[in-house]
């Protein structure tokens, strides 16, 4: 869904090169620290969850790799048109086993991961939550950060950051700004 | 001199007189005169239809006792905004006109506030319960011009049939809302048939009606007492009433406008504006009536003007009263229904529809140009445009389903004794 | 597509499009009760008003439950209680309530079209329980729900609808969601209780259980009311029993895998025998479990509509 205005920032390669650097810094930190599950913000967060677990394997860590749908935890219902529809969250049964990553594509105001968290912790007592985002814009307006960053890609509040995936949006891959 | 007026140019139509010819109307004092008087007013009627005042004898003026519906006052304004100049009361009010001192009454209260004639009727039985026959002969004598339990319907035939042979002695005529309660039932709400059944409300099967117009054409022919059925909506009706007619029985029918112009699919939205009885049914039955109307089977229109208070009618479906107010739209929906789109009737024999035939079943002295009559014109132009506005109706009632209607024909004067009483404002 | 209506009145204004995208959100609010926490947040802050003029336990429990496990806070409110019964109309209770700020307003009412009646009039979402004969949409929309679970999609499967059809909003509710998506309902009970008009809503008609039983994939029986009895519908429970009750020896003749459904409260014995209820082809409990999730569904879509988008 680019427009006429979106200019891209960061080209296809550029992307994967942000992927691999994710996943490099995830492998360094967690390897070895017991059961990681990689818990994709639908949609396209659930995209670059499966594109890491890949990754990672590749890598020699094994990681499993699913869904949290956040809709259900939104704290803005009836405030904006266009409520999605529900898609979703799978999460292990023994939560409390497993270190859960959040993973999404870009961070802006705190309030997806705020929800995403909550939306985990509906589910149960994981052992630790992790943050984990491709690219980071600036513009926090809770106090959530993540703790894994690949991108740091500061841009004006009113401005509209954009990640397209293949899986999701088709065509040409890239993190465009409009 | 303000009862004399000279009418000049317009098309007079007369059906009392077999007349139908440009020429002029003059009224002297009150009544019909051959010659024009020299101070009268001055009534320029070319381009319009001059006829007998038009007579609905299917009113509910809901005084005494429901003074927040209408007033006699209020309802002869509605009247006269619609073109009629004489107006036949239903005695369902509070309490039920089942008693002279009520007819009397009702009487003196129309003289001082009518706008235009107002002809009290008077119940069948006591209450208009159905039982006991009211006072007739004691009525008879304060002025009724017929007997009605009109809001309900003798249920037991031989009660009917005691009521039309006594009322036989009087030269009343009996008019009926004919309506079997068993199978109406309570909760009748609607016409019996698809839109009932998905709309989840109870249905008023067309039996329910035609099974008392069945025991009509058997009472008026053994008594000989004329019995008219008011406000037909079913085809079946039609059928029984244009078979006695042909026998020569002393039956007759009259139809409203709602039942020409609307079906049952209306209550779809469940808007209580088409909440009437007897129900909305289906186009098969529009079009038995306007066959039944254009054959000469159905001789009579009325309206049923039944207004009720806005807070009355916005409520739940259930709870809603039935009915609609009609004087000020009613000329309009029989010019638009029987004259334009369908052209079921000429305007001479519309206007016998609103005049003569009316007037010579209550034997009223009205519904005709002739010289020494009382002066009651309407004024029509049958093919003036309008939309129709409840919030500038006379009548207190806003219940009509018509609202924002175009519709073609209209009354544009009321002249009622020689006084004009309602003018359309250009 | 997304949802854009405040109310939910009828099925069958809905599209099948619509139905679908209900049921696709229930399946995942039946997975919020699986959870350890069986509550969302979705709706904190907003405030349910059950409106029930028309009695009935069960179904304002279960909208009580699925306010409370979206975080609403709810208001129970019967015709007993309400200044109803004073006389005062329902437009001016419902404003009443409105002025307190009711976010939604869940009315069962004996009158058909009261739901819309209040809808036409309240910013507040309205969500029909239930009104006269008329339509019982979340029942409807629980009955498919719980077909689909069981049976994968609903078109082409043959629903047979027995009992009572009259004056049964859940039957009328039924119908449309069923056609809609594409089955074929079959009606089933004594001509006094099956009106022919359904027949224009594309469904059959039957007069013989025996006769179509076996062809059914889904058997919903409908509760046959006294009132009827006496309004001459019908002779007797026993009578009707024996002709169109779903006995042990009738289920016998069930197809593998057919489903036995009823709204509830069932009559042991009359619409059906207490084994049938409890066998294997039931699924009765499986629909009062749906309902729930089903109604989490409809509170969320109806609050989720801001006002700028209410036509």
């Amino acid at each position: 869904m680019t427009n006429a205005d979106a200019r891209k920032i960061v080209d296809a390669a550029g992307l994967a090169e942000a992927v691999a650097k994710l996943a490099g810094i995830l492998s360094a930190a967690l390897r070895n620290r017991g059961s990681v599950f990689l818990a994709g913000v639908p949609t396209r967060g659930v995209t670059l969850a499966a594109r890491l677990q890949k990754a990672l394997e590749l890598a020699g860590m094994q990681v499993a790799c699913g869904a949290v749908d956040i809709s259900m935890h939104r704290d803005d219902l009836g405030l904006r048109s266009g409520v999605q529809p529900l898609r979703g969250t799978e999460l292990p049964l023994d939560l409390e086993n497993w270190s859960i990553v959040i993973v999404d594509d870009v961070q802006q105001t705190g309030r997806t991961a705020r929800a995403a968290m909550e939306a985990v912790l509906a589910f149960g007592r994981p052992k630790r939550i992790f943050y984990a985002v491709l690219a980071d814009r600036g513009g926090r307006e809770l106090p959530v950060r993540p703790d894994f960053t690949a991108l740091e890609l500061p841009v004006p509040t009113q401005a509209r950051l954009r990640v397209r995936l293949a899986e999701n949006d088709g065509g040409e891959e890239g993190i465009f700004q409009s | 001199m303000n009862d004399s007026l000279n009418i000049r140019g317009g098309r007079v139509i007369d059906p009392a007189a077999g007349r139908d010819a440009d020429g002029d109307v003059f009224i002297v004092d009150g009544k019909f005169a051959n010659s024009p008087s020299a101070g009268a007013a001055e009534i320029d009627a070319r381009g319009l239809v001059v006829c007998p005042g038009f007579i609905d004898m299917h009113v509910h003026l809901r005084e005494p006792g429901q003074g927040a519906k209408e007033t006699i006052e209020s309802g002869t304004r509605a009247a006269a905004a619609g073109g009629f100049t004489s107006i036949v009361a239903m005695p369902n009010t509070s309490p039920v006109a089942d008693h002279p001192g009520i007819i009397a009454w009702m009487s003196e209260r129309a003289a001082e506030v009518g706008v235009v004639n107002v002809f009290a009727t008077g119940a069948i039985t006591v209450g208009s319960c159905g039982e006991e026959l009211a006072p007739i002969g004691a009525m008879a004598k304060a002025g009724i011009v017929a007997v009605t339990d009109d809001g309900r319907c003798v249920q037991n035939h031989q009660v009917m049939r005691r009521a039309a042979e006594y009322c036989g002695l009087f030269g009343l005529p009996v008019l009926d809302h004919c309506q079997d309660a068993s199978m109406a039932g309570v909760d009748a709400m609607m016409h019996e048939g698809y839109w009932s059944t998905v709309l989840g409300l109870a249905g008023w099967p067309r039996m329910a009606e035609e099974l008392i117009v069945a025991r009509n054409v058997l009472l008026a022919e053994a008594t000989g007492t004329p019995i008219h059925c008011q406000h037909l909506s079913a085809a079946g009706s039609v059928g029984l009433l244009r078979m006695a007619r042909a026998k020569g029985i002393p039956l007759s029918g009259e139809v409203c406008p709602h039942h020409l112009a609307l079906t049952d699919e209306s209550l779809a939205g469940y808007d209580t504006n088409f909440k009437m009885n007897p129900p909305l049914r289906e186009q098969r039955d529009i079009d038995a009536l306007v066959e039944g109307i254009a054959d000469g089977t159905i001789e009579i229109l009325a309206t049923d003007h039944a207004p009720h208070a806005v807070y009355e009618k916005e409520v739940e479906f259930a709870a809603a009263p039935f009915g609609i107010v009609g004087l000020e739209t009613a000329v309009g929906i029989f010019c638009e229904v029987l004259l334009h789109r369908r052209r079921a009737v000429d305007l001479p024999r519309l206007v016998a529809m609103l005049t003569k035939n009316p007037a010579s079943l209550l034997r009223l002295d009205r519904g005709t140009l002739a010289i020494g009559a009382p002066g009651d014109v309407t004024l029509l132009d049958p093919d003036r445009a309008w939309t129709v506005d409840k919030n500038q109706f006379a009548s207190k009632g806003r219940n009509t389903p018509f609202h924002g209607w175009n519709l073609r024909g209209r009354a544009v004067g009321t002249i009622v004794g020689g006084r004009t009483v309602w003018r359309l404002a250009s | 597509m997304t949802w854009t209506r405040k109310d939910l009145l009828t099925l069958s204004e809905l599209s099948a499009e619509e139905i679908s995208f209900i049921l696709d959100t229930a399946a995942e609010f039946k997975g919020v009760g699986k959870r350890r926490l069986k509550k969302v947040p979705s709706l904190r802050g907003k405030t349910l008003v059950n409106l029930f003029v028309e009695a009935s336990t069960r179904t304002r429990t279960s909208f009580e439950l699925a306010a409370v496990r979206l975080s609403a806070d709810v208001v129970n409110i019967t015709a007993t209680t309400s200044s109803l019964v004073k006389g005062e109309s329902l437009k001016d209770t419902a404003k009443n309530l409105e002025a307190l700020a009711a976010d939604l307003i869940v009315l069962r009412h004996s009158a058909a079209g009261a739901p819309q009646f209040l809808a036409e009039r309240l910013h507040a979402g309205v969500i029909n329980a239930g009104d006269g004969s008329h339509e019982h949409p979340t029942q409807g929309l629980l009955d498919v729900f719980t077909i689909r679970e069981h049976l994968g999609s609903i078109a082409g499967l043959k629903v047979g609808i027995v009992g009572d059809i009259r004056f049964s909003r859940v039957a009328r509710s039924n119908i449309w969601a069923l056609q809609k998506l594409g089955a074929q309902v079959v009606l089933i009970g004594p001509p006094t209780l099956v009106p022919r008009e359904f027949e224009r809503l594309g469904a059959l008609i039957s007069h013989d259980l025996d006769e179509v039983l076996g062809e059914l994939d889904v058997v919903n029986l409908l509760r046959i009311q006294h009132e009827r009895q006496k309004a001459g519908y019908f002779p007797g429970t026993g009578e009707y029993a024996s002709l169109f009750g779903l006995s042990a020896a009738r289920a016998e003749k069930l197809k593998p895998g057919a489903l036995v459904m009823h709204p509830g409260p069932i009559h042991r014995g009359v619409e059906l025998d207490g084994s049938v209820a409890d066998g294997p082809h039931s699924v009765i409990l499986d629909q009062v479990t749906n309902g729930l999730a089903v109604r989490m569904a409809v509170l969320y879509l109806c609050a989720s509509v801001p006002p700028e988008d209410i036509s």
